[in-house]
């Protein structure tokens, strides 16, 4: 994988200064979806496979392969539960979340 | 090359000499052929493009939005109930600033279902930030589509060209087809600054909170006003290539009539005609056929309306509650600017109900014996 692009939030001065189409502002750096959550994804690596399933699935990008290994960021997931639902080796509980 | 062609091939030859690559379309009545000639073109290799199938309009321009958004030229062409379908996609082009060229056929909505033309449904998408394109001839067809593509991409503003059901799309004429290697010195290929690549990942549309979005529709509306003037310059480059010109409106004896009609789409060439019949029995009329309605051609309609003493508008589209819709655009244009005339607005031809040269005398004859309209509509041919 290419290493990723740093991310920062844009806030443009001026209407010149901003790209023409509504493009790439870093907004979601403030508007953290794990908010929304009740559910929330929790994997059990001793079970897990490796096959990169829930990776792939996440519609929210919220999981992320570190070292080989799933890693939930938790501050953009919003529990809906399908990487719970796909993964072949149901290592991935659906847990309440605590608020 | 001249070849006999019916409107909707028009704009199958413009997609195709404009080198379309993204067809996305989903066929309705009376748009059908436009993308059966382009399905055909696709197949044989005439035309290397995609042709994407798709199972609605909305899934149609949809596809065309990614299309446009990866660096590809895109065109679809729909009809009445489709483009309505169209509807939310279309604010997606335009915001996101997507050259995409559309062709609508004018076909009034439904109930009563209908295939007929009236303008009702282009004009419905009126606020959706498009250009807006009507047509009067397979040949303007032709041409209006190539320029269509040079004057959206140089603004990153998407295009709708509009033509006339039947009365344009199922109509055969003489079409002088351009040259494509004139075509393309051009229309160069697209190259958009960004586009949606895996070298250069960015996201397209995302949130925008309120300290971005109103000067994004500010650059949108600021770009809007810089249409006009780009479409009468890359129209003289046209000219230049291929001999034919096209501006923003087609005026008619305009400069010494007393009357001006004020028209639009296939009506306006049957004005034309009647304004030689109506000038052969003495009378000062004169046609201006509003060929850009979005951006509206202000300055030029002001100019050339400045002299005539009353101004008929002929619409074949009404907006309920208030009048036809060019009629609300001429008082727009010409309130504040000197000598306040009156505007009369008429109303006719809706479902495809034909306009005659007689529908046109009809329009003059009571806008010659009122002083002022009196009424806000005054409906013509209609079984009151």
């Amino acid at each position: 994988m290419k290493p990723k692009k740093e991310i920062k939030k844009i806030v443009f001065q001026s209407a010149e200064d901003m790209p023409t189409m509504p493009m790439s502002i870093g907004n979601m750096l403030w508007n953290k979806t794990g908010s929304w959550r009740n559910i929330r994804p929790e994997i059990r690596l001793e079970d897990c496979i490796q096959c990169g399933i829930c990776w792939k699935f996440c519609p929210d990008m919220s999981i992320e392969i570190e070292a080989e290994w799933p890693v939930v960021n938790y501050d953009y997931c919003k529990g809906c539960g399908i990487c719970a639902e796909e993964c072949p080796a149901k290592c991935i509980v659906m847990v309440e979340e605590r608020k | 090359m001249k070849k006999v062609i019916m409107g909707n091939h028009a704009l199958s030859y413009g997609a195709m000499l404009s080198r379309s690559q993204v067809i996305a379309a989903y066929p309705i009545t009376p748009q059908t052929q436009v993308v059966e000639l382009l399905s055909e073109m696709c197949a044989d290799g005439t035309l290397n493009a995609k042709f994407i199938k798709v199972e609605s309009e909305h899934s149609a321009m949809a596809a065309c939005i990614g299309a446009s958004a990866a660096g590809a030229r895109a065109f679809t062409a729909t009809s009445s109930q489709g483009l309505a379908l169209m509807h939310e996609m279309l604010h997606w082009a335009s915001g996101g600033r997507l050259p995409v060229v559309l062709g609508n056929i004018n076909r009034a909505m439904a109930p009563g279902w209908t295939i007929w033309t009236d303008q009702n449904d282009s004009l419905s998408q009126r606020d959706t930030g498009w250009i807006q394109f009507y047509c009067a001839s397979n040949q303007e067809v032709v041409d209006t589509v190539i320029q269509a593509f040079k004057v959206s991409e140089a603004l990153a503003i998407p295009s709708m060209v509009v033509l006339d059901a039947f009365a344009l799309s199922h109509t055969y004429e003489v079409v002088d087809i351009p040259d494509q290697a004139k075509v393309d010195a051009y229309l160069p290929p697209f190259n958009p600054p960004y586009r949606v690549t895996p070298d250069d990942p960015r996201a397209f549309g995302g949130l925008t909170g309120p300290e971005h979005y109103m000067e994004l529709r500010f650059k949108l509306q600021k770009d809007m006003e810089k249409v006009l003037e780009m479409i009468e310059r890359t129209g003289r480059e046209y000219e230049k290539q291929f001999g034919r010109y096209l501006g923003l409106v087609d005026d008619y004896l305009c400069d010494d009539a007393e009357i001006i009609l004020v028209t639009s789409g296939t009506a306006g060439y049957t004005a034309h005609v009647a304004v030689d019949e109506m000038r052969d029995h003495g009378l000062k009329v004169g046609n201006l056929r509003i060929k850009v309605f979005r951006p509206f051609p202000f300055e030029i309609v002001r100019r050339l309306t400045q002299s005539a003493k009353k101004i008929a508008v002929v619409d074949r589209n009404i907006s309920y509650g208030h009048h036809g819709i060019f009629a609300q655009e001429l008082k727009s244009a010409i309130y504040g600017h000197g000598d306040c005339k009156p505007v009369f607005g008429f109303i006719a031809g809706l479902g495809g109900r034909d306009i005659t040269p007689a529908s046109f005398r009809e329009v003059v004859d009571f806008t010659i014996s009122h002083d002022r309209p009196e009424e806000e509509i005054i409906w013509i041919g209609v079984k009151k």
